[in-house]
């Protein structure tokens, strides 16, 4: 600490001294700047219950160079005075004295003069008294004399007003402390939103500037057959295992299913139809009713879908959703039992694969991601289906960023939506794209309790399209 | 998605180039594949068991290369490597064919004890195979990813390879009490039991993944040859007289099961992969099934299907604009032939075998596209016209989230799932009072059930911030399960928001401040009378919330 050594001296003299002392006198003795001392006692301070200190405020007064003259030469007034003889004194000659102006007034006010407007060659000035005492000047002569404290502190004010005396050590003549611009300053007292919801918020406003709307999705529990069957997800599909998979002990099943729409999606998993060769299996109804903590919300998806579906004309929509799923899977540092998964939907005549790729061109151009390629890939319910990758640059690879596809026909037309109607459909994790942003490698530390609220309050703005490159890799290359 | 390790020279040697891992690595994305990991057995020992152990181990460079799901036919080496060399127009994709034998035929006689646990078996022989052992590894390593794939970890289908020439048919597949079966098992010299044998293979780091399929049955499947020797206990462990080796001329496959469909996809897979090692090339001699109703099949059923589909449809579904000759072209690139036939406009596809995952016009779509190169596919915007909406309760969620953070509280994000404690216990309340949806199969106590109050979530945030300054002051606008029989699946979520502060000293008028102030924005009046809210004290437990 800069002040250590005047902590010190300070902290041995007050041993020493009795009835403790006086920073000022300190700072004059030891030969430094008073803040110096200032500093150290607010450090001594700053430790808790060492130091005691009170305030004390003294000033020192001094003569302007007006207050100087006039302790010497007299007051305006009393010189106005002294200049006038006994017959009298024309005012505009007496005007022209150099205290002329000031001097009159006063004089005047302290009906030591007195002005005779009709005497024949203009206004002229007679003493009304015979001699004056010039309290003015002997103020200043003891403010000279450092006796200001003599004076009231009205008459002090009165001379200050004048200009004839000011004020030692007044802040306008003082030389300020410099600001400290390396120094942090004080934040503000807030609450924070989580980056993770903040990412959340920007990627539902993408969606809504795209013209997407918000499916309901505030049902964590979900059916085996609106998460998997409707989807054209076989019974035997790993993702259905207890490993996979939280399944419900209570609420175990679903009572309520849609039963007509039930039969047709029975029979498309064990018969085929619909140009399906289907998979040749004993679908069972049980299963179909085994209540779970949904795996994705491309259950929620499906249930607008089938909503949708029921609307007679056919009318396009385009959905998204951003909510939690939920997974028995083995956790590590980027897998967590639960996360949110970001999902857009899109149903219209004549979608092409083509389209698929433009609408994530547009979303992901959004995001700041601008460099992107698709590989085929396999999911149980969309064909085709892509991968979507980005250029990472700071990683110098291709990594995937989501998935995607077109809803198999095995899943839609049994809903009941027209033939020549295609859906597109993408989704990614919000966990992921919001650890690289804020540079999060352990989940935890975002994710649940053991959050690190520092990071809470530290994380700036979420502005996914204004992303700075990672600095360390620009460098190397 | 399962993972293939190949040697790479092999791979090279195969498809008759090299590559560099980048150009290899390019070739695997545009047919769908990813080159996962380049390694080779010594790193690979060395990072699961440490340097020393690696030492002496093989440094021939591994591609570990991840395949879709379901193309089974992308398994082995011998899949992968054709696939790609269609794909590339180097070879053309072969013709099975299923043959009889000119002596007699392989037969394998179902009882009907298996009926209750495990009904189905089909067969089949590869005549004249030759093996090297590179071929054997391989032909062992196809069984295992397809038993950890399509057989579900040997659940649905169970495959058993054996020497035919150690054995005399025909085969029964029968089940029996497990204290009647007694055999020599793989790798073993002396015989057990069946009871025995489960009791070893507890402690077996591979099979005991497999014991529950049959544990708790009262009979065991088994295949006996006509001379009583055991083939194979399935879907457990073969035995051992029938061991095959690199030496193996003749294959007796079978495969056991409770889908009868993925058992026939399992055996046609791996005879269409091997068989390209038999004297006659892609020849795979038949053998006959008999089922306990007395009726025979013959298997492989090594089936082609031929499927029709219009040129103009592929070019609507992917946004592109080919001549149905160049269409033709690209499916025959993907192991479907195909050709224009009838009006010009109209496409014949043969589905091989080994393409099970070709159900519906939409796979032979995806083909096409996959070889006219989705990143050649021309990006345009639909025309769709839409007006967006919010989901109303989270519009208003996100709302509050802005004024919550204004009035100076922290957003905490806490998990939907904990442990009954959490719940009940913790807060003074019993368990069935909490109405909350349980879990049957958590892995851990904190996956017990969803959670009912969003309480328990931000006191864990704060005992795991008791670092930070105080005060604390958390809220969190999230969803609760509730049962709840009047919706279809018994359980609703409901929107919470919950807050803490957390001091020196208790400060309820700075909570209850917060909840004067939520009001406020909600524009709900104090005072009951007039329809406002008012506060009072909640019976349920000790501790202070508020709901909204």
């Amino acid at each position: 600490m800069a002040d250590g050594p005047v902590a010190e001296v300070l902290l041995r003299r007050l041993e020493a001294a009795d009835g403790g002392l006086d920073s000022a006198e300190l700072a004059t003795e030891l030969g430094v700047e008073h803040q110096s001392v200032v500093g150290a006692v607010k450090s001594l301070q700053a430790l808790g219950q060492i130091i005691e200190t009170e305030l004390r405020s003294t000033k020192r007064w001094e003569l302007t160079t007006e207050g100087e003259e006039i302790a010497q030469e007299g007051s305006h007034e009393a010189r106005v005075f002294r200049s006038i003889p006994p017959e009298g004194l024309p005012q505009s000659e007496l005007m022209r004295l150099p205290s002329g102006k000031v001097g009159f007034s006063k004089a005047m006010s302290n009906k030591w003069i007195r002005v005779d407007k009709s005497a024949a060659d203009g206004p002229r000035v007679f003493r009304v008294v015979d001699s004056v005492e010039d309290e003015v000047q002997r103020r200043l002569q003891l403010v000279r004399g450092g006796q200001a404290e003599k004076l009231g502190e009205k008459e002090r004010s009165e001379l200050r007003k004048r200009k004839l005396l000011t004020e030692v050590g007044s802040w306008r003549d003082r030389p300020f402390k410099p600001y400290n611009f390396s120094a942090h300053g004080v934040l503000p007292d807030s609450g924070h939103l989580h980056p993770l919801l903040k990412v959340r918020s920007q990627f539902r406003q993408i969606f809504l500037e795209m013209g997407f709307t918000e499916m309901p999705t505030d049902n964590y529990i979900e059916s085996s057959f609106w998460n998997f069957d409707a989807l054209f997800q076989p019974q035997q599909h790993p993702a259905r295992d207890q490993h996979d998979t939280f399944f419900l002990r209570d609420p175990a099943q679903a009572q309520q299913l849609p039963m007509d729409y039930v039969h047709r999606v029975k029979r498309t998993h064990s018969q085929g139809g619909y140009g399906s060769q289907g998979y040749k299996y004993n679908w069972k109804l049980d299963e179909a009713r085994k209540n779970l903590l949904r795996t994705h919300t491309t259950a929620a998806s499906a249930r607008a879908l089938y909503r949708l579906a029921q609307k007679k004309p056919f009318t396009p929509a385009k959905y998204f959703s951003i909510d939690r799923v939920f997974r028995n899977e083995t956790l590590d540092a980027t897998h967590l039992a639960e996360f949110h998964q970001i999902e857009g939907v899109v149903a219209d005549h004549g979608l092409t694969l083509g389209h698929l790729m433009g609408v994530l061109r547009e979303f992901f151009t959004k995001l700041g991601i601008t460099q992107l390629r698709f590989k085929p890939a396999y999911n149980p319910y969309t064909e085709p289906s892509m991968e979507i990758f980005s250029y990472h640059q700071g990683l110098k690879k291709w990594v995937e960023v989501g998935n995607s596809g077109i809803f198999r026909p095995e899943m839609l037309l049994p809903m009941g939506l027209p033939e020549n109607v295609s859906v597109i459909a993408w989704g990614l994790s919000l966990e992921r794209p919001t650890m690289i942003k804020y540079g999060i490698n352990n989940i935890r530390e975002l994710v649940g309790h053991k959050v690190n609220l520092q990071m809470v309050y530290d994380s700036p703005l979420c502005r996914l399209d204004a992303e700075r490159g990672p600095p360390s890799t620009q460098e190397a290359a | 998605m399962p993972t293939v390790s190949v040697k790479r020279d092999l791979l090279f040697r195969a498809l008759g180039r090299t590559y560099t891992d980048e150009e290899f690595d390019e070739l695997c994305f545009e047919f769908g594949l990813e080159l996962d990991e380049i390694t080779s057995e010594k790193e690979i020992i060395s990072k699961e068991q440490g340097n020393e152990k690696a030492h002496g181990a093989s440094d021939v460079v591994l591609y570990k290369i991840d395949v879709p799901a379901n193309r089974y036919d992308l398994l082995c080496l011998e899949g992968l490597v054709r696939g790609l060399q269609v794909f590339k127009e180097r070879i053309k994709t072969p013709m099975y064919k299923r043959v009889m034998p000119k002596g007699e035929v392989q037969k394998l006689i179902i009882t009907e004890e298996t009926a209750k646990i495990r009904p189905y078996a089909v067969a089949a022989v590869l005549r004249n195979i030759k093996f090297t052992k590179d071929r054997y590894d391989s032909f062992i390593e196809l069984q295992e990813k397809l038993h950890q794939n399509i057989c579900r970890k040997r659940a649905l289908v169970a495959i058993g390879t054996h020497d035919l020439d150690t054995l005399s048919g025909p085969f029964t597949y029968t089940a029996k009490k497990p204290s009647d079966i007694k055999f020599k098992p793989l790798n073993k010299s002396k015989e057990y039991t069946a009871c025995e044998l489960m009791n070893i293979y507890k402690t077996d780091n591979q099979l005991k993944h497999y014991l529950h399929i049959i544990e708790n049955k009262p009979l065991y499947p088994v295949i006996y040859d006509s001379n009583g020797v055991v083939l194979s206990m399935p879907p457990i462990i073969n035995g051992n007289h029938s061991k095959i080796t690199v030496n193996t001329k003749n294959v007796f496959i079978e495969c056991t099961g409770t889908d009868f469909t993925k058992a026939k996809i399992v055996l046609d897979v791996i005879v269409t992969m091997f068989s390209e090692y038999c004297e006659n090339q892609f020849t795979v001699e038949a053998a006959e099934v008999v089922f306990p109703n007395g009726k025979l099949h013959t298997f492989p059923e090594l089936a082609y299907r031929k499927e029709m589909v219009r040129a103009d449809l592929i070019n609507k579904k992917v946004g592109i604009r080919e001549t149905p000759e160049n269409l033709a072209k690209l499916l025959t690139r993907m192991c479907l032939k195909s050709e224009v036939i009838g009006d010009g406009n109209q496409i014949e596809v043969e589905i091989p075998p080994t393409r099970a995952d070709i159900i519906h016009a939409c796979d032979i779509i995806e083909d096409a596209a996959i070889a006219y190169g989705y990143n050649n596919i021309q990006m345009t915007l639909p025309k769709t016209y839409t007006i967006a909406n919010q989901f109303p309760l989270n519009k208003l969620t996100e709302l509050l989230r802005q004024d919550m953070a204004a009035a100076g509280f922290t957003e905490a994000l806490t998990f939907a799932l904990c442990s009954q404690e959490d719940i009940a216990d913790k807060l003074g309340m019993d368990i069935s009072a909490t109405k909350a949806v349980h879990i049957s199969n958590p892995k851990t106590a904190e996956f017990q059930v969803a959670r009912t109050t969003l309480l328990p979530g931000l006191l864990k945030t704060l005992a795991a911030n008791r670092k930070m300054p105080l005060p604390l002051k958390l809220f969190e606008i999230s969803d609760i399960v509730i049962k709840d029989s009047s919706r279809d699946v018994g359980a609703r979520n409901y929107r919470h928001l919950c807050a803490v502060y957390y001091n020196k000293n208790p400060g309820f008028e700075i909570i209850h401040g917060l909840l004067d102030r939520i009001m406020q924005l909600l524009d709900v009046p104090p005072g009951e009378k007039k329809g406002g809210y008012a506060i009072k004290a909640s019976e349920e437990t000790d501790l202070k919330k508020c709901h909204c």
